[in-house]
C-alpha cells in the first residue's frame, strides 16, 4: 500500500470510529457532527471531480447542494401536508422515502448542472469562476423570493424521512446511511479516475490542445464531469437537509460554494480522499474553535493560507507526496 | 492525381494587416516527405494550424483523401486522420509516458465515455500504445512521468502519440528543434521509418535534415509559396538562394 492509501484508510477509520465511540459514550451530538462531516465530504467529493480532475473551479456548486436540499424539502413538505405537488396534467405527490428523494435530488441537480455547464463551460479560468458564481446567485435569489417554499425563512420538515429497514431518527443509523453512501461514491470516483473518461478529463485539464489533437473534445468531457459532479453534490444536499430537517437559501449561498472548495483545498485538490479529510478538519475546527470564538473562521483562514503556501497538494500532498500516476 | 493524401487549396490567413498565409496551395502525396521551409515568420506554423483546424482560415479549403475538412474542428480532423506534433511539446505532463500514448489510442478509438473499466488494463489500448512507444524508442520509459522526460524524449513521445492515431497524414512542426546532433540523427531515422506508414508534411529549420529526408520541398516566404520542387531543384533555384538559403547550401 502507498502512503496515500494508508492515509485514506485511516481517515475512513476515524470518520467511522468517532461516532461509534460517541455511541458508547452516549454523546449523540458527536454522532451528528460526524454525520455532518460525512455529508460535507460527499459534497466535496462531488465537486472534486470537476475541480480536481477536470480543473473546473466552480464557485456555484452550492446551487446543486441547495437544489438537492430543496428537492428533499419540497417532496417531504408535500408529503407531510398531504397536498400533491401537482395534479395536472398528471398527479405528483410528495414522499418521505429517502431513496426516491435522493433520486429526485440527483436528477434535478444533474439537469441544473447540465444547463449551467452548457453555458459556463464555454468560458475558462476566471470567467468560468464568475459565471458559475453568477448562476449560483441566481438560484439563491430565486429561492429567497419564492414564497411557496418558505422564501428567506426556509422550509422545516417535522420528521426525518425514512429508509426501508432503518430508523433514521436514531443518529447512528442515519450516520451509517450517510457513511455507506460516501464510501460507495468514493468507490465510484475511484473507478472514474482510472477509467478512459478520467484519463481524458485529467489530460484536458493539463493540456487542452493535446486532447483536441488526438481527436477528443474537452468541452464534452468537462460537461459530463460537471453533470456527475453536480448530481453527487445534489445528493449530499438532500442528506444535509435531512440531517437538519430544514432547508433554507443559506444552502445555496456562495459562502457554501466556498466552503466546499475549502474542504478540497485542505485535504488535497484532485486527491480521492482530499475532501473527506478536509471536511473532517473543517468540522473539527468549527466545533472546537467555534466554542472559543465566534470568529473562528480567522483560524480556518490561517490554516488555509498555510496549506496554500506550504503544502500545495493539501494535507494529503504534505504527508504522502506527489500523486502517483495510476497503473 | 489519386495519390494526393492531403491538399490545401488557396488558404489565406491575416492577422490585421499581416498576411500570415497568402494563397497557399500545397499537396502531400502518398509515401512522401514534403518539407516546408522558410525564414522565421514566413507563416509555416500558421499554415499547420490552419490545416489542423486550430486556427480558422479566412478562406480556402483543406481536404484529406478528397474529403473536405474545412468546416470541421480540430478534434474531428484528428479523428479523420491528421496526426500532428507540435513546435513546442504539448503533452499531459503529469501523466506517464504510457498514459499519454494511451490517450492517443483512445482518440483513435473515438469512444471515451467509459467510466468503470480501468483504462490502463484495457489490453488493446495499452498494446497499441506500447507498440507506438517501442517504435519511437521510448519503451523503457513507459512508467516515467512525462514531466521528467528530457526535451528530446518529449519530441519522441509527441511522435508516438501521433502514431497511435494511425493517421493518414503526419504534420510535424519542427520535430528536430533543440535536439542536438545525435538526437536529430535519431529523429531522421525515425521519420524515415514513419513515412512508410503515412506521408509527412514536415516543417524544419535543420537544412541538413530537410535535404536528407524530403522528396519535395516548398519554400514559404511572407506567407506565399515561392517554389515547390525536388531538393535538387530547390538547391539551384537562384531566387530561393537569395530569399532564404543564402550561400549556406549543403553540398
Amino acid at each position: 500500500m502507498t502512503r496515500e492509501t494508508w492515509i485514506n484508510v485511516a481517515s475512513l477509520a476515524v470518520l467511522l470510529g468517532v461516532p461509534l465511540w460517541a455511541l458508547m459514550a452516549d454523546e449523540p451530538f458527536i454522532i451528528t457532527l460526524a454525520t455532518r462531516a460525512a455529508i460535507f465530504a460527499l459534497a466535496g467529493v462531488g465537486l472534486n471531480l470537476a475541480l480536481g480532475t477536470g480543473g473546473l473551479v466552480s464557485l456555484g456548486h452550492a446551487a446543486f447542494f441547495g437544489i438537492g436540499g430543496y428537492a428533499m424539502g419540497i417532496l417531504a413538505s408535500h408529503a407531510q401536508s398531504y397536498a400533491p405537488i401537482m395534479e395536472a396534467p398528471f398527479l405528483i405527490e410528495g414522499t418521505k422515502s429517502m431513496p426516491v428523494i435522493w433520486l429526485v435530488a440527483m436528477v434535478t441537480s444533474a439537469l441544473a448542472a447540465l444547463a449551467i455547464g452548457v453555458l459556463s463551460l464555454r468560458t475558462s479560468g476566471v470567467y468560468f469562476i464568475m459565471i458559475t458564481l453568477a448562476f449560483g446567485q441566481m438560484v439563491y435569489y430565486f429561492a429567497i423570493s419564492w414564497p411557496a417554499y418558505g422564501g428567506e425563512d426556509g422550509l422545516s420538515i417535522y420528521v426525518r424521512n425514512g429508509f426501508p429497514g432503518l430508523n433514521t431518527l436514531v443518529p447512528i443509523q442515519f450516520f451509517g446511511l450517510c457513511f455507506v453512501i460516501l464510501c460507495l461514491v468514493l468507490l465510484l470516483m475511484n473507478a472514474i479516475h482510472k477509467s478512459a473518461f478520467g484519463l481524458a478529463l485529467s489530460a484536458a485539464r493539463q493540456n487542452e490542445t493535446r486532447v483536441l489533437s488526438v481527436g477528443l473534445k474537452p468541452y464534452h468531457l468537462r460537461l459530463v464531469a460537471f453533470v456527475i459532479s453536480g448530481a453527487v453534490t445534489g445528493l449530499a444536499g438532500a442528506l444535509f437537509a435531512d440531517l437538519n430537517r430544514f432547508v433554507s437559501p443559506t444552502m445555496l449561498s456562495w459562502q457554501m460554494s466556498g466552503e466546499i472548495i475549502i474542504f478540497i483545498i485542505i485535504g488535497g485538490v484532485g486527491r480521492l480522499f482530499g475532501p473527506v479529510i478536509g471536511a473532517m478538519i473543517f468540522i473539527l475546527l468549527e466545533h472546537t474553535l467555534g466554542g472559543l470564538s465566534e470568529f473562528w473562521h480567522v483560524y480556518l483562514g490561517a490554516l488555509l493560507l498555510g496549506i496554500v503556501l506550504f503544502a500545495k497538494g493539501g494535507l494529503i500532498g504534505a504527508f504522502a507526496g506527489r500523486e502517483k500516476a495510476h497503473d | 492525381m489519386t495519390d494526393v493524401v492531403l491538399r490545401t487549396d488557396r488558404l489565406f490567413k491575416s492577422f490585421g494587416a499581416l498576411k500570415a498565409t497568402n494563397d497557399v496551395s500545397l499537396d502531400l502525396r502518398k509515401g512522401e516527405i514534403h518539407a516546408l521551409i522558410g525564414p522565421n515568420g514566413a507563416g509555416k506554423s500558421t499554415l499547420i494550424q490552419q490545416i489542423t483546424g486550430h486556427l480558422a482560415s479566412d478562406s480556402g479549403a483543406v481536404s484529406l483523401m478528397d474529403e473536405h475538412l474545412t468546416d470541421v474542428g480540430p478534434a474531428e480532423r484528428a479523428r479523420k486522420g491528421l496526426g500532428r506534433t507540435f513546435q513546442i511539446s504539448s503533452l499531459a505532463m503529469e501523466h506517464t509516458v504510457l498514459q499519454n500514448a494511451v490517450l492517443g489510442a483512445l482518440g483513435q478509438r473515438g469512444n471515451v465515455m467509459a467510466f468503470f473499466k480501468p483504462v490502463m488494463k484495457d489490453v488493446r489500448l495499452v498494446s497499441a500504445a506500447k507498440a507506438a512507444l517501442a517504435q519511437v524508442g521510448l519503451a523503457e520509459f513507459a512508467t516515467t512521468r512525462t514531466a521528467d522526460l528530457s526535451h528530446g524524449q518529449r519530441r519522441q513521445l509527441e511522435v508516438a502519440v501521433a502514431l497511435t492515431l494511425k493517421p493518414k497524414a503526419f504534420l510535424m512542426d519542427e520535430p528536430m528543434a533543440g535536439l542536438g546532433l545525435e538526437g536529430a540523427q535519431q529523429m531522421i531515422g525515425l521519420l524515415t521509418e514513419l513515412r512508410k506508414e503515412a506521408p509527412i508534411l514536415l516543417i524544419e529549420h535543420d537544412m541538413d535534415a530537410v535535404f536528407a529526408l524530403a522528396d519535395r520541398i516548398s519554400v514559404l516566404v511572407y506567407g506565399e509559396v515561392i517554389a515547390t520542387g525536388t531538393p535538387e531543384e530547390i538547391k539551384v533555384n537562384p531566387e530561393i538562394r537569395r530569399a532564404y538559403l543564402g550561400d549556406e547550401v549543403p553540398a
